[in-house]
Parts: C-alpha cells; sequence; structure tokens
C-alpha cells in the first residue's frame, strides 16, 4: 500500500502545505489543534476542494490539480471516522453499519460483518438508536460503519478526542486490533502524544499549516522538539519489542529487543507477541557506570549519540540502545557533572514504562 | 334536535369539495415546495431573491389580487390557460381552479416550513453519507428527506388548514358555483348573504372548526412521532 500526499491550499489567511510519501500501516498525523491536520484529511477525503493537490492511493489518483483530476467524494471509497462520529440519528445501529454496505459495489466488498462486529464489540448494539449510545459505542459503531464499506483508507479524525479517558482506554486496544488485523491503511489524526506513540508506524508533524517532520515512529518521537509545549512531558522513545518470557512467581512479564531485555509488570501475551514500549524521558536516568544495588529492574546499555538543549535548565540525551534510541531528560548540571558528551557509553535506567499490544492476562 | 345537524345535499357538497381541493393543493404543491425550498436552503444562484420574493408574493398580496393573476394568467384566454386548454386541461370555473388558487396561497407557508427544517439539518451527516459511497441524489432520499419528515408535515398541514380557508382568491379565479368550485368559505358567504341563512351558515362554521381543529391536532401528533424517530 501506499499513500502519496502534496498539499498546498490557503484558506483565509491559513496555509496548508505537506507533502509526504508513506507506507505504512497507521500513518499518525499529529500537531497541536489549528495546525491544519483536519483539513488535510478532508483534502484526501474530497471534503475540501483543494487549490494545489495530488492525492493516490496505491497508484489511483483522487486528485491532481494540475491534470485536472478530482474523484467526489462518494466514488474515492475512503472510510472517514469523524471526531463527532456523525451517525444518522434517523436509523438503528443496524442501519447505519448496513448504510456504507448499500452503496459498494458488490465486486468491491471485501469487509467481512462478522469479524468487524466482534473486532469491534458492538454486535449486541444493532436494534438501538444512536442517542442510546455511550459516547465510546457511538465512536466503535462509527469505526465499524466506515469498515463495512470496505474501504481503500481509513481516515480518522481525532476519533477520541471527545471521550473520556476510560473511554479512550475502552476503544485504544479495538484500534491496536483494527490496524494489526484488517489490511487497510490507517491515517490517524490525533493531538495526544500518547495516543500517536502507541498506535503509529510513521509519523506526520504539521505546525502552523507545515509539515515539520516525517518518518518511522521510532525515529520521530525522540524528537521532543516536535512536540507542543504542553505535552512535552509525555515526549520520549518507542522501541518495538516482543514477548519473551513470563516469571510467574513474581507476575512480571519479560520483554526483548535488540536494545535489551525490560521487564514489565503483570503476565502480558504469549511469547513472541509484538508489544510496543514507550519510555517517557522524563522517567530516564542516566549512570556513566553500570548500577548495582538498585530498586529500577530495567537497565539498558548504549552509547550517547545526541545532547539537544530543552528548556534553560534541561538537556534531552538520546542513548543508541542497539539501534533503538532512548531519550533521558535530565539537568544540565547533572549532563555536566556526569560528564556526558557524544559517544560516551552510559546506562539507561528506566523507572517507569507503559506497554501496549499484548492483553494482560487476568489475575 | 337531530334535524338541526343533518347537512342538505348543498351543504355535503361544499364540505366534501372543500376536503378535495385542500388535499389535491396540498399534494400536488408538495415536490414543488421540496424543491423550492431545497434550491433556497442550500444553493446560491442569480435571482435567488426574485424567486423568494415570488414565492411569499401571496403572502403579501390581497388574496383578490392572487386570484385576479390567475385568472389573468390561467384563464381560458390567459396565455397559461389558452395552452394548457389545447391538452384538455382547463382551470376556470371548474374545482381544479380552485385547487391551483389554493396551492399558490399555501405554498409559501409550505416551503418555509420546509426550508426551515432543511437549514437545520447537519451537512456534516450529508458529508458522512458522501464518504460512504451515497452520491448526491442518495444522500437527500437516505438521510436528508428522513430529517426533514417533521418540517414537511408541518408544511403540509399549514397548506391544507389554509387551503380549507382559502376565498378571495378562490372566489375571484373561479366565482362560487355550487358543486363546482363552492367551498365552505364560499358556501358560509353565500348562506349569510340570503335572509334565513343563518342555520346553516353555523353549521358549516362549526364543521370548519372541526376539521381545522382535526388537521392541527393530528399534524401535532404525526410531527412528535417523526421528531422522535429522527431526535439525536
Amino acid at each position: 500500500m501506499s499513500l502519496i500526499v502534496d498539499v498546498r491550499h490557503q484558506q483565509g489567511s491559513f496555509k496548508l502545505e505537506a507533502s509526504f510519501e508513506s507506507g505504512g500501516r497507521l500513518t499518525a498525523i499529529f500537531g497541536a489543534s489549528g495546525s491544519g491536520k483536519t483539513t488535510l484529511v478532508n483534502v484526501i477525503a474530497g471534503l475540501v476542494k483543494p487549490q494545489h493537490a495530488r492525492i493516490i492511493i496505491d497508484g489511483s489518483v483522487l486528485t491532481d490539480t494540475v491534470a485536472g483530476i478530482a474523484v467526489p467524494p462518494h466514488k474515492r471509497r475512503i472510510g472517514y471516522v469523524f471526531q463527532d462520529a456523525r451517525l444518522f440519528p434517523h436509523l438503528t445501529v443496524a442501519g447505519n453499519l448496513s448504510f456504507g454496505e448499500w452503496f459498494t459495489p458488490k465486486v468491491e466488498r471485501y469487509a467481512a460483518r462478522g469479524q468487524i462486529l466482534d473486532l469491534l464489540g458492538i454486535g449486541q448494539l444493532m436494534a438501538r438508536k444512536p442517542r442510546d449510545l455511550s459516547g465510546g459505542e457511538k465512536q466503535r459503531v462509527a469505526i465499524g460503519r466506515a469498515l463495512l464499506s470496505s474501504p481503500r483508507l481509513l481516515l480518522m479524525d481525532e476519533p477520541l478526542a471527545s471521550l473520556d479517558q476510560k473511554r479512550k482506554d475502552e476503544i485504544m486496544p479495538y484500534l491496536e486490533r483494527l490496524r494489526d488485523e484488517i489490511r487497510i491503511p490507517i491515517v490517524y489524526v490525533s493531538h495526544s502524544v500518547a495516543e500517536v506513540m502507541r498506535l503509529a508506524s510513521d509519523i506526520t508533524v504539521l505546525s502552523e499549516g507545515r509539515l515539520s517532520a516525517f518518518g518511522p515512529a521510532g525515529e520521530i518521537a525522540q524528537r521532543l522538539d516536535l512536540i507542543p509545549a504542553e505535552e512535552r512531558e509525555e515526549g520520549g522513545a518507542i522501541i518495538d519489542m516482543a514477548v519473551a518470557a513470563h516469571d510467574r512467581a513474581f507476575g512480571m512479564t519479560k520483554l526483548s529487543s535488540p536494545a535489551g531485555d525490560i521487564y514489565v509488570p503483570g503476565i502480558l501475551g504469549a511469547a513472541g507477541t509484538p508489544a510496543r514500549l514507550r519510555i517517557r524521558a522524563r522517567d530516564v536516568m542516566l549512570a556513566t557506570e553500570e548500577p548495582k544495588n538498585i530498586s529500577a529492574l530495567n537497565i539498558l546499555r548504549g552509547t550517547v549519540s545526541m545532547i539537544a538543549e530543552a528548556g534553560p535548565s534541561a538537556v534531552n540525551v538520546t542513548l543508541d540502545c542497539g539501534g533503538s534510541p532512548v531519550v533521558a531528560r535530565i539537568t544540565r548540571q547533572s549532563a555536566a557533572a556526569l560528564g556526558i558528551r557524544p559517544g560516551l557509553p552510559a546506562f539507561a535506567v528506566v523507572k517507569a514504562v507503559s506497554v501496549s499490544g499484548p492483553t494482560p492476562e487476568p489475575r | 334536535m337531530t334535524d338541526w345537524l343533518r347537512l342538505s345535499a348543498e351543504e355535503w357538497d361544499a364540505v366534501r369539495l372543500s376536503l378535495k381541493v385542500a388535499t389535491v393543493a396540498m399534494l400536488a404543491s408538495l415536490p414543488f415546495a421540496i424543491a423550492i425550498a431545497f434550491l433556497l436552503a442550500r444553493r446560491e444562484f442569480w435571482g435567488k431573491s426574485l424567486l423568494n420574493g415570488l414565492v411569499h408574493l401571496p403572502l403579501v398580496l390581497p388574496p383578490v389580487v392572487t386570484g385576479y393573476l390567475l385568472l389573468l394568467t390561467f384563464g381560458t384566454r390567459g396565455p397559461v390557460g389558452s395552452f394548457l386548454a389545447e391538452f384538455g386541461i382547463v382551470f376556470s370555473f371548474r374545482w381544479t381552479g380552485a385547487a391551483l388558487a389554493c396551492a399558490v396561497m399555501g405554498f409559501p407557508l409550505m416551503v418555509r416550513a420546509i426550508r426551515l427544517s432543511i437549514e437545520a439539518v447537519d451537512t456534516k451527516l450529508e458529508a458522512a453519507a458522501a464518504t460512504l459511497g451515497a452520491n448526491r441524489g442518495f444522500v437527500f432520499l437516505t438521510v436528508t428527506l428522513p430529517l426533514i419528515v417533521p418540517g414537511i408535515i408541518a408544511g403540509m398541514i399549514l397548506c391544507f388548514a389554509k387551503a380549507m380557508g382559502e376565498f378571495g382568491a378562490t372566489i375571484t379565479f373561479v366565482s362560487n358555483i355550487p358543486g363546482e368550485t363552492q367551498t365552505l368559505p364560499s358556501a358560509i358567504y353565500s348562506f349569510t348573504q340570503v335572509p334565513g341563512g343563518d342555520p346553516e351558515a353555523l353549521r358549516l362554521t362549526a364543521i370548519s372548526v372541526v376539521i381545522s381543529l382535526g388537521a392541527l391536532m393530528a399534524s401535532e401528533v404525526l410531527a412528535r412521532r417523526a421528531g422522535q424517530k429522527i431526535a439525536a
């Protein structure tokens, strides 16, 4: 799968200029509100007519202002999950779900209804009207409706933004399964670092209408300078690992990757299950000698690869651990005391991690 | 006592004719009203305010003027009337003419109610329907139309009620011929003009009140049911 996006569009005084090519399973478009994310996905969906643009999905041209091509939205076969769900109030859940199916030509239908209902856990809601659904249920039905239209690409515009944390946590695992089990590419718009780090395979960063970075999630995640100030605390490294073993006596799971081994509490997934680890920069301490007699379980060995200013008194130190970058935020004073410089071997003491991917075994 | 309630053949004719005229006026103008309401609510085009003015004109003109204009246009010697007469469609001094006059008089009320309900439809829902593969026509039929049903019902009832009460334009355009163009208001008017016609006039007045009240209550129930169906 490939997605080529090249947009130059002006709306009033707002200028959007973004161009990227993605082959990833889930491309996140990340940026603060007002950075042009929604305009960009509306251009992809054909809901906004751009002044200059080229949108190509898997070789089929949807928009090309130079060649005068503008496929209307209803012929694009792009599933769109809106922030506000936009379920049809006069139809039941079943009617909403069938809506996309009706209009998809039979030969192009690939969506397996049963699988999608199971995956989203909405099978028991069929007879209800949208007004009788909770916010989380609405979003899941909206996702199901988009998927059942057998789209070539799924656009999700802040699908969790209107939900509280509990509902977000409820839907997240569904999104992960979606990404891993349904073979269509996803473009996911969000201003939340936590969501993007957890879900994305590639990240596009927009700021004030301009593309400020694009690349694989692992690379973009450690660029703390790209994260808006109010969310900077959430920044850090992501490392894709796999479940290696369980320690049932202590109730721990060992994850491994070329970066090293990490122990996390709980019995997670079967051995071999992919797990994405997020390590916030503020949860990492640095040591120049291997620490002993310390309560932190997880110590990764690496080499300092980069030092970046982070405000008046802090620096972000990037450690290369077996090819995976791990970022530590430490004070400038500590950096000077330890003599941190590029090329120096060092140890990252990881105080806390969040893991996404494998499902925990109930206790 | 029961004698008082018994209607003469002439009175029955007036009641039946009024119901027929009002129903036909309401149903025949509905598709045009939806189309024009949609144009006024959603499209920008040259001459939009002129069209809006023309639609609303019967609301502000004296009904006699509207009736006279209809007579000039749709009368047997009028430009449209003489043309239609060649196909056997005649309005003047026929019940169809009464229906036309009522439709024209009720049209602005119907368009207004439907236009307001179209403007209240969230166009974001229509955009969502488009991304699911529905073309414009299907978006209208499957999303917009079901959502404006309460407005359509309200518009139909307003038009029906206006048609039941229409007098000035009707009597000017198609006169007051018992059994052909004598609707309830015309009949009441006639009875009040003859000595001793008061009981007849009163009976027909009571019937008018019952029909109008019934129509309003029915519309209330229908609109509430439709509203519950589409409530977000």
